[in-house]
C-alpha cells in the first residue's frame, strides 16, 4: 500500500459561467476540471481500506482506485476503470445526486468536505471521449440471439451496451425521434449537453446496436410481435415514467398552464430556445411560476429564465430541506435568481377573460407530524392567501406510469399504480420480458435506472444461455 | 427516413400525401393519425390517415398548409424524404352499423373522413358525405368519396356548388327528409363545434375527430387536453374522437391558439429565407 500522505488542500472549486450570463444562455454552467485541478482534487483522497464512498453508489463504481488513477495521471485509465461499472460516467458525473451517494458517505465529508467525486468522474469521461480515446471493446462471440429494448433512456441504453459486449444482437425501439430519454427530452442543455448523450449513443451504434426510432411499441409494433413475428428471443422494457401529473386544482387547462415534459420536451427535444431556426415555439412568460421541488422543478424554472423570464418562481409546498432536487441545482437557481416560494402551495391558477393564465393563488404552508415518506406533512395557514402575477405556470410535480404499452399487454403484471412488477432481478410475470428503470420504480434516478439496467442485462444472459 | 411517394395540391393549399410506411399501414385503423416531422428542425405535426394500402405499405395524408412545418411538407416532392413519420397513434374510430350516418367534412377533413366513409360504408351503414368549402374550387376528394358512399352532399359560402351554406345547413335538410341516426364531423374546430350543434339540436348522436396542439402524441406532455363532459382528457391517447355534445369547445378553441404569435413569425422568417435563397441569397 502506498503509504505516502495524503495532500491536504481545500476541495477544488469548479470553475463555472458567472450567474448573470449563464441565466440567459442554454450553454453548460460548469465549466469542468483542467488536469492540474483534477490531479489536486484527486490528491485529497485518503485510498481508505474500507472505502465508504463505493457504499454510497447504487452502482459500486471503484471510486479509490479510479481516484488513484486520476492522481497518477492516467485519465483514459480512469474513465475505463469507472466504465467497469457505469456505463455512462459523462451522464452520472453531471446528473447524479452525489451529495445522497458517495460524496454524502467519503469519510472527508465527516469533517469537512468530501472528495469531489462526481466532478472528477465528469472530468475523466469527458477527458476520455475529447481526446478520442474511447475503445470499442471486444464483444464475445455472437449467441445467435436477438434482444430488443423498448425505450432508449438510461436503462435501454445500458442494456443494450452489456448484451451488445456478451454477443446478442440488439435493437432498441424508440418512440420519439431523437434517443436518450430523459436525457434529451427532459434535462436541459445547460445541465446536459446533448452532444455528450449522442456520443454515448455513437458509441453503442459503433458497437452494432441497432436503433428503430420513431417506433411506438404498443402501436407500431406490438410486444407480443416482437418476440413471435419478428424472432427477438427476450424483450427488456424501459419506458420510463411519461404520464405528467396535474394538480386538480381550478384552471389547469388555461393557456400558459405547461406541465413539466411539455416545456422541456419543447425547449430540449424541439429546441424551441433556436426558434425560429428551429419550428417549435417556445413556452414563453414574462413571469413565470413553477410547481414542484425536484430536479424536473429546478430545470424547469432554471429553463424559464433562459427562455426570457423576468421573474421565475419556484413554488414548493415544503421547505428547502425537503428539497429533493440537486444541492448543486438548488444553488445554481439561487444564484442566477430564482425566487423561492418555499412552504407554498398552489390552490388555482386565475385566468383573465381569453382564456391566459394572470396569476396563480397560493397559500402558505407549515409543517406538522411526519407522513409515511417521514417528511413532515405540510398543513395550509389558514387565511394566508396571497396571489402571483403570472403568465405562466409549469407543473411538475411528479410523473406516473405511461400505460400505452403496458395496457396492450394484459398478462403483464403491475402494481397498484401501473408500475410493472419485476423481481430483483427485472424478470416480469411474462417469460422472456424484463423491465427496469422508472417504470418499475417510478421515477427515480438516472443511475438507478443504469443499475436496473445491468442487473436485467445478467438475468437476460444467464436465463438465455440457460435454454 | 420516410420515403414520399407522392404529393399532389388537390385543392389551394390543401395537399394529399402519399408515403411509404408499411408498418403503418399494416397496424393502422380509420381514426388513427400520424404524427410527421418535415426535417430535423420541424415540429411535430399530427395528421389523419385518410387512406392506406397494407400491401404496398403506404399511407395517405391530407394536410392544410397553414404554418412552418406544414410549409415545408408541401414543398416536398416525390422520392424526397420526411425527417420522420410516427403512428398509428389515437383510438380507433367508434364503427359499428348504426343505420343512417351522415359525415361532415371541411378543409382537411374532406379528404380525412375518407377512412371513417369506408368503414362505416363496410359495418353496412347508409352513408352520407358532406362537403363544404368557400366556393367550388375548394372542394377535393369528391371521387373518392364517392365511391365509398350512398350520397355525397357539397355546401359552398358563394353557392358554387351544391347548397349554398354550410355543412349543418345540409345536415339540417337531408334530416328532414330521412332518420339520421350518427353524425360524425372531421375538419376545423369551428366547423365541428357548428355542426355538433345543429346535429344536437337535431337530437343526433355526434361524433368529432379533434385536433389539439399536439407534441409527442404518446401522452407524455399534456399539450392536447381538452376538456370532454368535464373532465380533462388527453386528445392523442384518449381520443382523437370524443362525443361532439360534450366538448368545451370555447376551451378548445383557446388552447389552439396559444403559440399563434410565434407561428406567424416563424412562418415569415422561413418565408422571407426561402425567398432568398431562391433570390440567390445565402
Ligand atoms: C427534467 C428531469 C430532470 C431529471 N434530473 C435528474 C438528475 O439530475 N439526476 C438523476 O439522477 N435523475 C434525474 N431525473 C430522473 C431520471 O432522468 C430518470 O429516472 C431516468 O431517466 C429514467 O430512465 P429510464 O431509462 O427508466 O426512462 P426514460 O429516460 O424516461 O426513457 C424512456 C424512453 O422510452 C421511450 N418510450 C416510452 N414509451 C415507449 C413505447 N411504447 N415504445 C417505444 N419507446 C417508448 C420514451 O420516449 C423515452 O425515450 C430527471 C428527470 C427529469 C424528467
Ligand atoms: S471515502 Fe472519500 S477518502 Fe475514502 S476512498 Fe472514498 S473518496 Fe477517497
Ligand atoms: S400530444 Fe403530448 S400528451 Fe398528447
Amino acid at each position: 500500500m502506498d503509504e505516502q500522505k495524503p495532500k491536504r488542500h481545500p476541495r477544488q472549486k469548479m470553475p463555472e459561467q458567472h450567474p448573470k450570463v449563464r441565466a440567459r444562455n442554454f450553454d453548460e454552467v460548469p465549466l469542468g476540471y483542467d488536469k492540474e485541478t483534477a490531479r489536486r482534487e484527486a490528491e485529497r483522497c485518503l485510498q481508505c481500506k474500507k472505502p465508504l464512498c463505493m457504499s454510497g453508489c447504487p452502482v459500486n463504481v471503484k471510486i479509490p482506485e479510479f481516484l488513484k488513477l486520476v492522481k497518477d495521471g492516467d485519465w483514459a485509465g480512469a474513465a475505463r476503470k469507472i466504465k467497469e461499472t457505469n456505463a455512462l460516467p459523462s451522464v452520472c458525473g453531471r446528473v447524479c445526486p452525489q451529495e445522497s451517494q458517495c460524496e454524502g458517505q467519503c469519510v472527508l465529508g465527516k469533517k469537512g468536505e468530501p472528495v469531489a467525486i462526481g466532478r472528477l468522474e465528469r472530468f475523466c469521461a469527458d477527458y476520455e471521449r475529447n481526446e478520442k480515446l474511447v475503445r470499442l471493446p471486444e464483444k464475445a462471440k455472437p449467441t445467435g440471439k436477438k434482444v430488443a429494448v423498448v425505450g432508449s433512456g438510461p436503462a435501454g441504453l445500458t442494456v443494450a451496451g452489456d448484451l451488445i459486449l456478451l454477443g446478442y444482437e440488439v435493437t432498441i425501439f424508440e418512440a420519439l425521434h431523437k434517443p436518450g430519454g430523459v436525457l434529451v427530452y427532459g434535462i436541459p442543455e445547460f445541465r446536459l449537453p446533448k452532444a455528450i448523450v449522442d456520443a454515448e449513443v455513437k458509441y453503442l451504434r459503433d458497437l452494432g446496436v441497432k436503433l428503430a426510432l420513431n417506433t411506438v411499441v404498443g402501436r407500431t409494433r406490438g410486444l407480443r410481435e416482437l418476440m413471435e413475428r419478428d424472432g427477438f428471443d427476450a424483450v427488456f422494457i424501459a419506458v420510463g415514467a411519461g404520464l405528467p401529473h396535474f394538480m386538480r386544482i381550478p384552471g389547469e387547462n388555461l393557456c400558459g398552464v405547461f406541465s413539466s415534459n411539455e416545456y422541456l420536451t419543447r425547449a430540449n427535444l424541439l429546441r424551441s430556445y433556436l426558434f425560429p431556426i428551429y419550428d417549435t415555439p417556445p413556452p414563453r412568460g414574462r413571469n413565470v411560476a413553477v410547481v414542484g421541488g425536484g430536479n424536473v422543478a429546478m430545470d424547469c424554472v432554471r429553463s424559464a429564465l433562459r427562455l426570457g423570464a423576468e421573474n421565475a418562481y419556484l413554488v414548493y409546498r415544503r421547505s428547502r430541506t425537503e428539497m429533493p432536487a440537486r444541492a448543486e441545482e438548488i444553488h445554481h437557481g439561487e444564484e442566477e435568481g430564482v425566487q423561492f416560494h418555499l412552504l407554498t402551495a398552489p390552490v388555482e391558477v386565475l385566468g383573465d377573460e381569453n382564456g391566459w393564465v394572470r396569476g396563480l393563488k397560493c397559500v402558505r404552508m407549515e409543517l406538522g407530524e411526519p407522513d409515511e415518506s417521514g417528511r413532515r406533512r405540510p398543513m395550509p395557514v389558514k387565511g394566508s392567501e396571497y396571489v402571483l402575477d403570472l403568465d405562466a405556470v409549469v407543473i411538475a410535480i411528479g410523473a406516473a406510469a405511461n400505460p400505452l404499452l403496458t395496457s396492450t399487454v394484459p398478462e403483464l403484471k403491475l402494481n397498484e399504480k401501473g408500475y410493472i412488477e419485476t423481481d430483483e432481478r427485472g424478470r416480469t410475470s411474462v417469460p422472456g420480458v424484463y423491465a427496469g428503470g422508472d417504470i418499475v420504480t417510478g421515477q427515480a434516478t438516472v443511475i438507478l435506472a443504469m443499475g436496473a439496467g445491468r442487473q436485467a442485462a445478467l438475468a437476460m444472459h444467464e436465463d438465455l444461455t440457460k435454454k | 427516413m420516410t420515403r414520399i411517394i407522392e404529393r399532389r395540391e388537390v385543392a389551394p393549399n390543401v395537399h394529399r400525401l402519399i408515403v411509404e410506411a408499411p408498418q403503418i399501414a399494416e397496424k393502422v385503423r380509420p381514426g388513427q393519425f400520424v404524427i410527421v416531422m418535415p426535417d430535423e428542425e420541424g415540429e411535430r405535426v399530427p395528421i389523419s390517415v385518410a387512406e392506406w394500402d397494407a400491401k404496398a405499405g403506404s399511407i395517405v395524408l391530407f394536410f392544410l398548409e397553414v404554418g412552418v412545418s406544414t410549409m415545408k411538407l408541401a414543398r416536398k416532392e416525390k422520392g424526397e424524404d420526411l425527417y420522420a413519420v410516427v403512428g398509428p397513434l389515437g383510438r380507433p374510430a367508434t364503427i359499428g352499423k348504426f343505420g343512417t350516418v351522415v359525415l361532415g367534412g371541411g378543409c382537411y377533413g374532406i379528404g380525412a373522413i375518407t377512412a371513417i366513409a369506408k368503414a362505416m360504408k363496410e359495418a353496412g351503414n347508409r352513408v352520407i358525405a358532406i362537403s363544404e368549402g368557400r366556393s367550388r374550387y375548394l372542394l377535393y376528394n369528391q371521387d373518392t368519396l364517392r365511391r365509398f358512399v350512398d350520397e355525397c352532399l357539397e355546401a359552398t359560402t358563394d353557392g358554387s356548388a351544391g347548397k349554398k351554406g354550410k355543412v349543418q345547413d345540409v345536415l339540417r335538410d337531408f334530416a328532414k327528409r330521412e332518420k339520421v341516426d350518427m353524425a360524425y364531423f372531421v375538419g376545423c374546430t369551428f366547423m365541428m363545434m357548428r355542426c355538433a350543434e345543429t346535429a344536437k339540436e337535431l337530437g343526433i348522436k355526434t361524433l368529432v375527430a379533434l385536433n389539439s396542439l399536439m407534441l409527442d402524441g404518446t401522452g407524455m406532455c399534456g399539450v392536447c387536453r381538452v376538456s370532454v363532459g368535464g373532465k380533462t382528457r388527453f386528445a392523442c391517447v384518449d381520443g382523437p374522437e370524443f362525443d361532439g355534445h360534450d366538448v368545451d369547445w370555447l376551451e378548445l378553441f383557446q388552447r389552439k391558439a396559444i403559440f399563434v404569435r410565434d407561428e406567424v413569425t416563424a412562418y415569415q422568417f422561413h418565408a422571407c429565407r426561402a425567398l432568398r435563397r431562391h433570390e440567390g441569397g445565402d
